[in-house]
């Protein structure tokens, strides 16, 4: 990139949602308007997600001797002192410098093909991702290459659709080549409905140019013309930096007509998603698209053969897509040796929950969920044990600490009860309940099923109504295969993944927590203290200094006192909603 | 997006119109056109849903059943500021319940609902995607992170101040 050659100073912001959420904005403005007040030669640049997110604001300091230097959790505040003891008197402020041990371990195991250019470019400039060697795919395929060279390199990458199903991308292209139609659509499903997963999010924000590359190339080996962004409307800057990236690709003559000189032309236009999250289903999706109810489709036909408006469509995932250029640019044999033996490439994953280093990455397959936990992840964050690690989403399943050491690929995780999904892991460890968290993927699938099939829609409605029950102490002998039971019937009888799935949760938990399920049906106790209804709260007096703040959050008014002396906790009136435990300095409530 | 004042006018036919020509040139766009609306107005007004049946040439019900199947949409008007709270795994795991239970004492609003000052309308959304920051919430389209009581009272009451500076614009 021109500016690695330049002698001046480049600093560098992460403004992807994470570091927008933690302050981000302001931290480039007080760094822009402090430059500018200085006259110093520095380029402010911001960026995408670099990926520690569990240090955001990060900020990235290259000086003229190139030597790199990362900030964590930058706070405008902290800008004054960055610019004149790092950039003016040449000596990093060492205390808030992320130490290089920590980035080294939380990069030495990933492999980041995807996320590429995450954090390094800046995802609003085309030139940025042309300097680093974009749009040159497509240049290559358009030069050099026959639709049908296409699809074989991507088949033989090995690389599977990355949304969760894992179906060989190559092939679902090799079908929809072989259509016969003229008009052909190829849709990008970036409606990312995973609670707990931001991958796409990030791959959208950080490097969109990647995704369009991506999709043109699947147009071309299909023979589409047209395709479609299907984005959830809950990730307003990733529309954002899509519509700002497609304008640029426009005017640059890398989408529209005869793109490149070549016979070739391809447009694209985004369609946002509108709160359903049963529409990241493909044939759902399409509904969607044509200004439907969004409710699946028996299959087949095959969107292959007829998609959206009946004509051949190939729907693929964002991170799917962001991996397709670099594929080509390196070929199929640099790709597939990465992976297991029918697991091929990488995976990004989102680890989030009690996680000391949580964020986003991207692991070769084949990777320990023991590496990802402790190696990258750096244990749990609040020092607890770690009990299980749920992943795939809502459709995934939780597996437990003992089996620490599956490796992550799509037949390993299978085998667990689990699905590998599109990237969510969310990190438990002993405070966390697995009915709780069993109770609360189901509310969400149940909310969100979209009523057509029988088994789904009322199926899930009962086994939630079952964790309610047991959740609030009123479970009772056979509840356990009564849910299994339905589980079952839930899998066999509906139409879609959202059916199919929903019970994953309930299968994997009873199967590897089956002893906390009896704790809270026959001893009414909640071994991790979660499920309100079967715990209490208590000051401890000889903690408490009758300091009052407690009483200021109780919504019940169930905290009474004098000042000065231990207050007390009405049990009748608390509705144990943890506030007087989460305000209180002095660690003096405690719960049972 | 904060609501302008104008959007608390009467729903206007010419508005809807247009509305609905702009976007009526691609197939399936109903749902773009429903999405512009609520852009517009903070809510999907009972009358447009006649209106757009009549222009696009769809029956009432459908468009109906495509506003009341999709969670965006709303169909009574929000409040001035709109909060959405997210309830995704991560955050659940980390709170978000103990969190949403203080904006709900502060804003005056409880989830789904629009507090009685009109000034704050509380959703519920499943994931915003920010998970490395749990809780979060997200503050008429800004995502805060990190979340604590406290921190619920500091935006809330920092919103407030800003309301009481602006003079009411007139109804019109």
């Amino acid at each position: 990139m021109s500016w690695a050659r330049d002698k001046s100073w480049l600093i560098k912001v992460g403004l992807a949602s994470c570091g927008i959420a933690a302050g981000g904005r302001k931290v480039y403005d007080a760094l822009s308007t402090q430059l500018g007040a200085r006259g110093l030669d520095v380029k402010l640049k911001q960026t995408g997600c670099m990926g520690m997110c569990y240090n955001e604001v990060l900020v990235e300091v290259l000086s003229p001797q190139k030597e790199r230097i990362f900030y964590g959790k930058v706070t405008p505040e902290k800008v004054e002192r960055i610019i004149s003891e790092h950039i003016i008197g040449g000596k990093p402020v060492t205390e808030w410098v992320i130490p290089e041990e920590e980035i080294n371990s939380f990069l030495a195991k990933q492999t980041r093909i995807v996320l590429r250019n995450c954090g390094i470019i800046d995802p609003e400039s085309i030139d940025d991702y042309l300097a680093a060697d974009g749009y040159q795919a497509i240049d290559q395929i358009l030069r050099s290459m026959s639709p049908q060279e296409v699809v074989s390199e991507v088949t033989n990458s090995g690389l599977r659709g990355r949304g969760g199903a894992g179906f060989p991308t190559g092939i679902k292209w090799g079908f929809a080549r072989k259509s016969a139609d003229r008009q052909k659509y190829i849709i990008c499903n970036a409606d990312e409905g995973d609670p707990g997963a931001f991958m796409d999010r990030s791959v959208l924000e950080s490097d969109p140019h990647s995704v369009i590359e991506g999709m043109l190339i699947a147009g071309y080996a299909v023979g589409a013309s047209e395709g479609y962004i299907y984005v959830r409307a809950e990730y307003p800057l990733a529309i954002q930096r899509l519509e700002i990236a497609l304008a640029q690709a426009r005017e640059a003559g890398f989408i529209g007509e005869s793109i490149l000189g070549y016979n070739f032309d391809f447009d694209i236009k985004i369609r946002q998603g509108a709160g359903a999250f049963v529409c990241g289903e493909e044939t759902a999706l399409i509904m969607s698209i044509e200004g439907r109810r969004g409710m699946p489709r028996f299959r087949p036909p095959f969107p292959a053969q007829s998609g959206l408006w009946g004509k051949p469509t190939t729907i693929n995932n964002v991170e799917t897509l962001a991996n397709v250029p670099w594929i080509i640019l390196h070929g199929a044999d640099a790709y597939n040796i990465y992976g297991t033996e029918k697991s091929k490439g990488t995976k990004v994953f989102a680890l989030a929950g009690k996680v000391a280093h949580g964020g986003l990455i991207e692991v070769p397959m084949g990777i320990t969920l023991r590496e990802i936990v402790f190696d990258i992840g750096g244990g749990t964050s609040t020092g607890l044990e770690f009990k299980a690690i749920q992943i795939g989403g809502p459709s995934g399943g939780v597996i437990p600490a003992s089996l620490a050491d599956t490796r992550v690929d799509y037949e390993s995780v299978t085998e667990t009860g689990a699905i590998m999904g599109s990237g969510g892991l969310i990190v438990m460890d002993e405070s966390s309940c697995v009915v709780d968290v069993t109770k609360f993927f189901l509310n969400f699938t149940q909310a969100e099923s979209c009523g057509k099939c029988t088994f789904c829609r009322v199926g899930t409605l009962r086994m939630l109504e079952i964790l309610q029950r047991i959740t609030e102490g009123n479970g009772k002998e056979g509840d356990i295969e009564l849910l299994e039971e339905l589980a079952q019937n839930v899998k066999r009888a509906s139409l879609c993944g959202l059916g199919q799935t929903a019970p994953n949760p309930v299968l994997t938990t009873v199967k590897y927590f089956r002893d906390e399920y009896e704790a809270h049906i026959y001893e009414k106790k909640c071994p991790a203290k979660k499920c309100p209804a079967l715990i209490t709260y208590e000051i401890i007096p000889e903690k408490c200094p009758g300091c009052g703040l407690c009483t200021k959050y109780c919504p019940t008014g169930a905290i009474s006192g004098e000042k000065k002396k231990p207050y007390v906790i009405d049990n009748e009136k608390c509705i144990r909603c943890g506030l007087c435990m989460k305000v209180c300095r002095l660690d003096a409530v405690s719960v049972h | 997006m904060v609501i302008e004042a104008s959007a608390r006018e009467k729903p206007s036919f010419v508005v809807i119109d247009a509305i609905v020509h702009k976007h009526n040139v691609e197939a399936g766009a109903v749902i773009p056109v429903l999405q512009e609306i609520q852009e517009t107005y903070g809510y999907v007004p009972p009358v447009a849903i006649q209106r757009i049946a009549e222009n696009m040439n769809v029956p009432a019900s459908e468009v109906f059943g495509i506003v009341t199947f999709y969670a965006q949409f709303r169909l009574q008007p929000l409040g001035k500021n709109l909060i959405k709270v997210c309830h995704g795994t991560a955050c659940h795991l980390c709170g978000t319940e103990t969190v949403a239970e203080r904006l709900s004492q502060v804003t005056g609003a409880k989830e789904g609902e629009t507090s009685q000052d009109g000034m704050f309308t509380v959703e519920r959304v499943a994931c915003l995607g920010c998970c490395s920051l749990a809780p979060c919430i997200m503050v008429n389209g800004e995502t805060y992170g990190r979340l604590t009581p406290e921190a619920i009272d500091k935006i809330v009451n920092e919103i407030r101040k800003k309301e009481a500076k602006e003079v009411p614009a007139p109804v019109g």
